[in-house]
C-alpha cells in the first residue's frame, strides 16, 4: 500500500506503537478513487446522556506525508471511522477499510466485536480480502476476529452506506460480521491505546487505566476509518482514523448515593498536560440546564470556554477545558474536573430517547422458539421509517412465514424487505426490512424458529452455556426538534456526525439491540465414556459367564478327606507307619 | 658500581615492565573474558510460549499461573512481540469477577498479574491442541498475523510454560480434548529438525506433570514439572472475596523466586530446580536435564526468562549511505559500526544490561536477524 504523500514520495510512515509490533502500520491508499468503507456505529438506546457526561476530544496532528490522520477520542456522540488495517507483508490488502468496534457491558452482555469492510475489487477477491482483514485485525486488537468466516458474514443491502467521500454504492462489495461471544477486556484496550500518538503516556489518554474502565456498566471501544477531503477544494483524499471509547460509570451506586463526580473519583488520576503531538486537546462537560431553570450544577475549576452544540436533536451546553491553553494549569499542576449538584437530587426522570428497542427470545423446550423485537417511537407526532437488519445463525432455522409485524394492534407491512435464507454450515439468515414507525407507538416484530442438532464435532467446549445470536441493527433518520446544522470538521471534530444529513430536520441514528442466548439440544458428551464402561462390563459379565458355561467341564469330586483333626491323625499314623484312616 | 646500578635499574625496569605486561595481559584477558561471556550460551533472541489450557471460572488459578509467568518474562525484558500468550478463558472480565480487569496471584489482592498492558494472542476458543502445535512447529496458515506466530530461529531460546489439568501422559485442553506426551515430544523434534530453537526450557504445572516430559528425545531441552507421576499438584490458597483458588503452589513459589530476579542477576538453573521443596509444594517437583548439553549450573535464569541482544564486534568499517538519518558519529571510537536506518528510525534509544556491560542501541532490532552490526557505546 502506498502512503498518501504530499510530494515527498516517502513511502514509509512512522508507525505509532511500532515498538512492540512489527509491520502493523496504518497505511492508507489513494491510488484510486475507491469505494469507501462503511463503519457501523451508533449508540444503543440505553446509554442516555445524563448531565455530566463527558465528551472528550483529542485531535492529533496530521501525520507525516499528509496521510490525514485524525484520532478523535470521544465519548458519546457520533463515533467515527477507521480501521487499523495493518498489513505486515506489505500486501495490497487495499482500501479495505473496516470499522471494528467492540462493546461489552458488565451487567449485561452487550455487543461484540464486529467489522464492516468494503473492498473495491470484484467478486471473489472481496471474500479473500475480508478474510485477510479479519485475521490482521485479530492480531492487532488481540481479539478472536479470525473466527469471522462465511457462517457469520452477511452482505446487507440497505442498512449500511459508504461514508466519507464516497463514489459508488454497490452493496455487493460490503461485508458485515458480528461475533457475539467475544469479550472486551484489557488486551483489547492495550493495542487501542497504542494507536494513539502519545499512547497512554500523555494527554487525555493517561486517564485510561483498565482497572477503572472495566469496572463500569458499559464499555465500548471502536476504531473507524473513512476517506475525507484533504482540504476544501477536495482534490485529494485523506484517510481519517477515529478512535472512540465509551464508558458508562455507575457513579451513583459507587459514589455513596451522590451524583457528584470528579475525574479523580472515576479514573483515580487527573490530567497533567496535553499530548505534545496533539493539535487540540479538550475536555467537554455537559452542563445543559434541565427545565430551563437556573444552574443546578456547578463545575470546578472554571472552564476555559463554553460551547453550545446540537447533539441528537437536543441543544446541549458544554463547559470546555482546553488543555493547550496556558491559563488552565496556572494554579495547579493537575486538572481535576469536578461536578457538584447544588440541590440534593430530586427524582427527575431521564428523558426517553425518541427511538429505542429491545429484543428477546421466548418459547419453551429445545425444539422451537420465537424471537421478538420491540421498537418504540416516542415522538409525539412524527412518524419515521427504520431499517431493521437481523442476522440469525444457520442453526436456528427461521420460519419466515411466521414473520408478523404488529403496530398498535394492526399489521404493519414493510415497504422493503430483503431476505436471504441460510445454508447449513455456509451462511446465516439475513433479514432486512424497512418499517414505518407511527408516532408514539410500539412495534413488535416476531418470527419463529426451530433449533437444529449440530454434529458432535461442531459443539464448542462449553455447549451448555448456550449459543449467541448477534444483535440486530436499526438504522433510522430520527426527526429532531431543533434544526441541526452541519458542523465543520476542522472546528469541532467531536460534534461532526459521520452521517451528515441533507436537511437539518433529522439526524441519523443506529441502534444495536441486545444479543440473544439460546440453548441448542446438546448431547451428553460424557456418554462415550459411560458407554464404554457399560459395554465392557456387560461383555465381561455376560460373555464371560457364557464362555465358562460352554467350555468348563465338570468332574465328580472325591469325597472330602475329612476335617483337620482327621488329617492330623493321618499324619501321625503315617509317621508311625500305620495305614491311614 | 657504575655498571651494576644501571643493571639494577634495568632489572627493576624489566621487572616493572614484566609486571605491567602481565597486568595488561590479565586485564586484556579479563575484557576478553567478558566479551567471551557474551557468546557462551549461543542464543541471540528469546521467545516465550505461555499456555493456559483450562476453561471455566473455577480454573481461575491456571490463568493466574500463566499470567504470573507472563509478567515475570515481560519484566525481565522479553517484549510482547516475542511472547505468544494463550489463555483458554477470560477471567479478568468474567462477569463473576468481583474486581474486573484484574487477576490476582495472592489473597488480599496484593499483586494484579493481569496488569495494564497485557496482550493475549490466542484467547478463548482459539486455544486448541491444533493451534498450539501449529504455533510450535510453524505450520500456520498464511493469513495468521505476526503476533500469533512463533518466529524463532536456530539461535532462539524458547521458554514453554503450560498449565492446566493433566494426567499420566496427557494434558487436557478446554475440557474437550487432550495432548499426549508423545505428540509433544514429536512437536519438539519437529522444531529441532526445522532448527526452530537453540535451547528449550519446558515448564509444566499440572497433576502428574513429570509424565509430560518422559518422552522427549530432542537435544537441548530442560524440562521442569510440578509433580511426579502419581502425584497431584495442589493449589495454594483460596481467596474468600473472589471465591476460587488463586494460584497453584509450584507457580506461586516460582513467582516469588522470579520476583527476586532482575535482568542482570546471575541465578542459575539449579536455583530454579529447588524453587519449591516438598514441604511447600506437597508434591515432588521434578526436572530433566539429560538432553541438555550444558551444565545447569552454568545456565542463567535470564537465558530463558529474560531477553538478550547480542552484539558482534567488527573491526572493519562500513561506508555510510548518505541518506542516513538519526545517527551521529562518535568522535571517541575511531572504528564504528552503523546500522542502516530504515522506516523505523524514529525510536528512542534503549538500554540493555548484560553481564555488566551497558549497550545503548539506537534502534530496536528485528527479531529474525541473529547477529547484528550495530552502533554501540560503552558506558561505565
Amino acid at each position: 500500500m502506498d502512503a498518501v504523500a504530499t510530494g515527498a514520495g516517502n513511502n514509509s510512515l512512522p508507525c505509532p506503537g511500532q515498538a512492540q509490533r512489527d509491520g502493523l502500520c496504518l497505511h492508507s491508499t489513494a491510488q484510486k478513487q475507491q469505494h469507501q468503507p462503511t463503519p457501523p456505529l451508533g449508540r444503543t438506546s440505553t446509554a442516555t446522556p445524563e448531565a455530566g457526561a463527558i465528551g472528550r476530544q483529542d485531535r492529533k496532528r496530521k501525520w507525516v506525508g499528509g496521510a490525514g490522520g485524525h484520532a478523535g477520542g470521544g465519548a458519546g456522540a457520533a463515533a467515527g471511522s477507521g480501521a487499523g488495517a495493518g498489513d505486515d507483508a506489505g500486501r495490497a490488502a487495499g482500501g479495505a477499510a473496516a470499522a471494528a468496534s467492540a462493546r461489552g457491558g458488565r451487567g449485561r452482555r452487550l455487543p461484540v466485536p464486529h467489522a464492516v469492510g468494503r473492498r473495491p475489487a470484484a467478486g471473489g477477491s472481496v471474500d479473500k480480502a475480508w478474510k485477510e482483514l479479519s485475521n490482521i485485525l485479530s492480531g492487532i486488537f488481540c481479539a478472536s476476529l479470525n473466527f469471522i468466516d462465511s457462517t457469520n458474514t452477511v452482505t446487507p443491502t440497505a442498512s449500511f452506506k459508504p461514508l466519507g467521500v464516497a463514489n459508488g454504492t454497490d452493496h455487493r462489495l460490503l461485508r458485515y460480521a458480528v461475533l457475539p461471544r467475544e469479550v472486551v477486556c484489557t488486551e483489547n484496550l492495550t493495542p487501542w491505546k497504542k494507536l494513539l500518538p502519545c499512547g497512554s503516556k500523555a494527554g487525555l489518554a493517561v486517564l485510561l487505566k483498565a482497572e477503572r474502565l472495566f469496572h463500569s456498566s458499559y464499555h465500548s471501544q471502536a476504531v473507524h476509518i473513512r476517506p475525507i477531503c484533504r482540504d476544501a477544494s477536495c482534490l485529494a483524499v485523506s484517510w481519517e482514523l477515529r478512535q472512540t471509547l465509551t464508558v458508562v460509570f455507575d457513579s451513583f451506586t459507587s459514589g455513596q448515593g451522590k451524583k457528584d463526580w470528579s475525574l479523580f473519583k472515576m479514573f483515580s488520576r487527573t490530567l497533567t498536560d496535553a499530548c505534545p503531538l496533539a493539535s487540540e486537546s479538550k475536555v467537554y462537560v455537559d452542563i445543559s440546564p434541565k427545565n430551563k431553570e437556573k444552574q443546578l450544577l456547578e463545575v470546578t475549576p472554571t472552564p476555559t470556554s463554553v460551547h453550545e452544540a446540537i447533539v441528537q436533536g437536543d441543544k446541549t451546553t458544554y463547559a470546555v477545558y482546553d488543555l493547550l491553553s496556558p491559563v488552565l494549569f496556572n494554579t495547579s499542576r493537575s486538572l481535576n474536573v469536578q461536578l457538584k449538584w447544588k440541590r440534593p437530587e430530586d427524582s427527575s426522570e431521564l428523558s426517553t430517547p425518541i427511538m429505542h428497542a429491545q429484543r428477546y427470545v421466548s418459547g419453551y423446550g429445545l425444539q422451537t422458539g420465537e424471537i421478538s423485537t420491540l421498537i418504540y417511537n416516542t415522538h409525539p407526532y412524527r412518524a419515521f421509517p427504520v431499517i431493521l437488519l437481523e442476522t440469525v445463525p444457520w442453526y436456528l432455522r427461521l420460519y419466515v412465514h411466521t414473520l408478523t409485524i404488529i403496530t398498535k394492534g394492526k399489521e404493519n407491512k414493510p415497504s422493503y424487505m430483503h431476505y436471504q435464507p441460510a445454508q447449513d454450515r455456509k451462511r446465516p439468515h439475513l433479514l432486512e426490512m424497512l418499517i414505518q414507525l407511527p408516532a408514539n407507538s410500539a412495534t413488535k416484530i416476531t418470527i419463529q424458529f426451530e433449533r437444529a442438532l449440530l454434529k458432535w464435532t461442531e459443539y464448542p467446549p462449553d455447549p451448555n452455556h448456550g449459543f449467541y445470536v448477534s444483535s440486530s441493527v436499526l438504522s433510522a433518520l430520527v426527526p429532531s426538534v431543533i434544526a441541526m446544522k452541519d458542523v465543520n470538521v476542522e472546528e469541532s471534530p467531536l460534534f461532526t456526525s459521520l452521517f451528515p444529513s441533507s436537511d437539518g430536520s433529522s439526524y441519523f441514528l443506529r441502534l444495536y439491540t441486545e444479543p440473544l442466548l439460546v440453548n441448542l439440544p446438546t448431547p451428553d458428551f460424557s456418554m462415550p465414556y459411560n458407554v464404554i464402561c457399560l459395554t465392557c462390563t456387560v461383555v465381561a459379565v455376560c460373555y464371560g459367564s457364557f464362555y465358562n458355561l460352554l467350555t468348563r467341564t465338570f468332574h465328580v469330586e472325591e469325597p472330602s478327606r475329612g476335617g483337620l483333626a482327621k488329617r492330623l491323625a493321618n499324619v501321625i499314623r503315617r509317621l508311625r507307619g500305620v495305614p491311614p484312616i | 658500581m657504575a655498571a651494576a646500578v644501571p643493571a639494577a635499574r634495568w632489572a627493576r625496569a624489566a621487572a616493572a615492565a614484566l609486571l605491567l605486561g602481565c597486568c595488561g595481559a590479565v586485564l586484556a584477558g579479563g575484557i576478553q573474558d567478558q566479551a567471551e561471556q557474551f557468546f557462551k550460551s549461543g542464543h541471540t533472541n528469546n521467545w516465550a510460549v505461555l499456555v493456559c489450557t483450562s476453561r471455566f471460572w473455577f480454573n481461575y488459578r491456571h490463568v493466574a499461573n500463566t499470567l504470573s509467568v507472563y509478567r515475570s518474562v515481560k519484566r525481565l525484558g522479553i517484549p510482547d512481540s516475542h511472547i505468544v500468550l494463550m489463555l483458554a478463558d477470560d477471567m479478568a472480565c468474567n462477569p463473576r469477577n468481583p474486581k474486573p480487569a484484574t487477576v490476582f496471584s495472592h489473597k488480599n489482592m496484593e499483586l494484579n498479574v493481569y496488569g495494564d498492558d497485557v496482550e493475549v494472542d490466542y484467547r478463548s476458543y482459539e486455544v486448541t491442541v491444533e493451534n498450539f502445535l501449529r504455533v510450535l512447529t510453524g505450520r500456520i496458515p498464511p493469513s495468521t498475523p505476526r503476533s500469533k506466530r512463533l518466529l524463532s530461529d536456530d539461535r532462539s531460546n524458547i521458554l514453554i510454560y503450560m498449565t492446566g489439568h493433566g494426567g499420566n501422559g496427557f494434558l487436557k485442553f478446554q475440557d474437550s480434548e487432550e495432548i499426549t506426551n508423545v505428540e509433544l515430544a514429536d512437536a519438539f523434534e519437529q522444531m529441532w529438525q526445522k532448527r526452530r530453537y537453540n535451547e528449550l526450557l519446558f515448564i509444566i504445572d499440572t497433576c502428574q506433570g513429570a509424565s509430560m516430559y518422559e518422552r522427549f528425545y530432542s537435544p537441548n531441552i530442560i524440562a521442569l514439572a510440578s509433580s511426579q507421576v502419581g502425584e497431584d499438584s495442589l493449589s495454594h490458597q483460596p481467596d474468600l472475596g473472589i471465591g476460587v483458588h488463586l494460584m497453584d503452589r509450584y507457580t506461586f513459589y516460582m513467582l516469588e523466586f522470579l520476583e527476586e530476579v532482575h535482568p542482570a542477576s546471575q541465578t542459575n538453573m539449579n536455583d530454579l530446580f529447588q524453587v519449591c521443596p516438598k514441604s511447600l509444594c506437597v508434591s515432588t517437583p521434578g526436572h530433566r536435564t539429560d538432553l541438555f548439553q550444558r551444565d545447569p549450573q552454568n545456565v542463567l535464569i535470564t537465558d530463558f526468562f529474560g531477553s538478550v541482544r547480542k552484539v558482534e564486534i567488527m573491526t572493519e568499517t562500513v561506508s555510510l549511505d548518505r541518506n542516513l538519518t538519526g545517527f551521529e558519529s562518535d568522535p571517541i571510537l575511531p572504528e564504528f559500526i552503523w546500522l542502516p536506518s530504515g522506516p523505523r528510525a524514529a525510536s528512542s534509544p534503549r538500554r540493555w544490561w548484560h553481564h555488566g556491560l551497558t549497550v545503548v542501541l539506537k534502534q530496536p532490532l528485528p527479531a529474525l536477524l541473529g547477529c547484528q552490526r550495530m552502533h554501540w557505546q560503552q558506558n561505565h
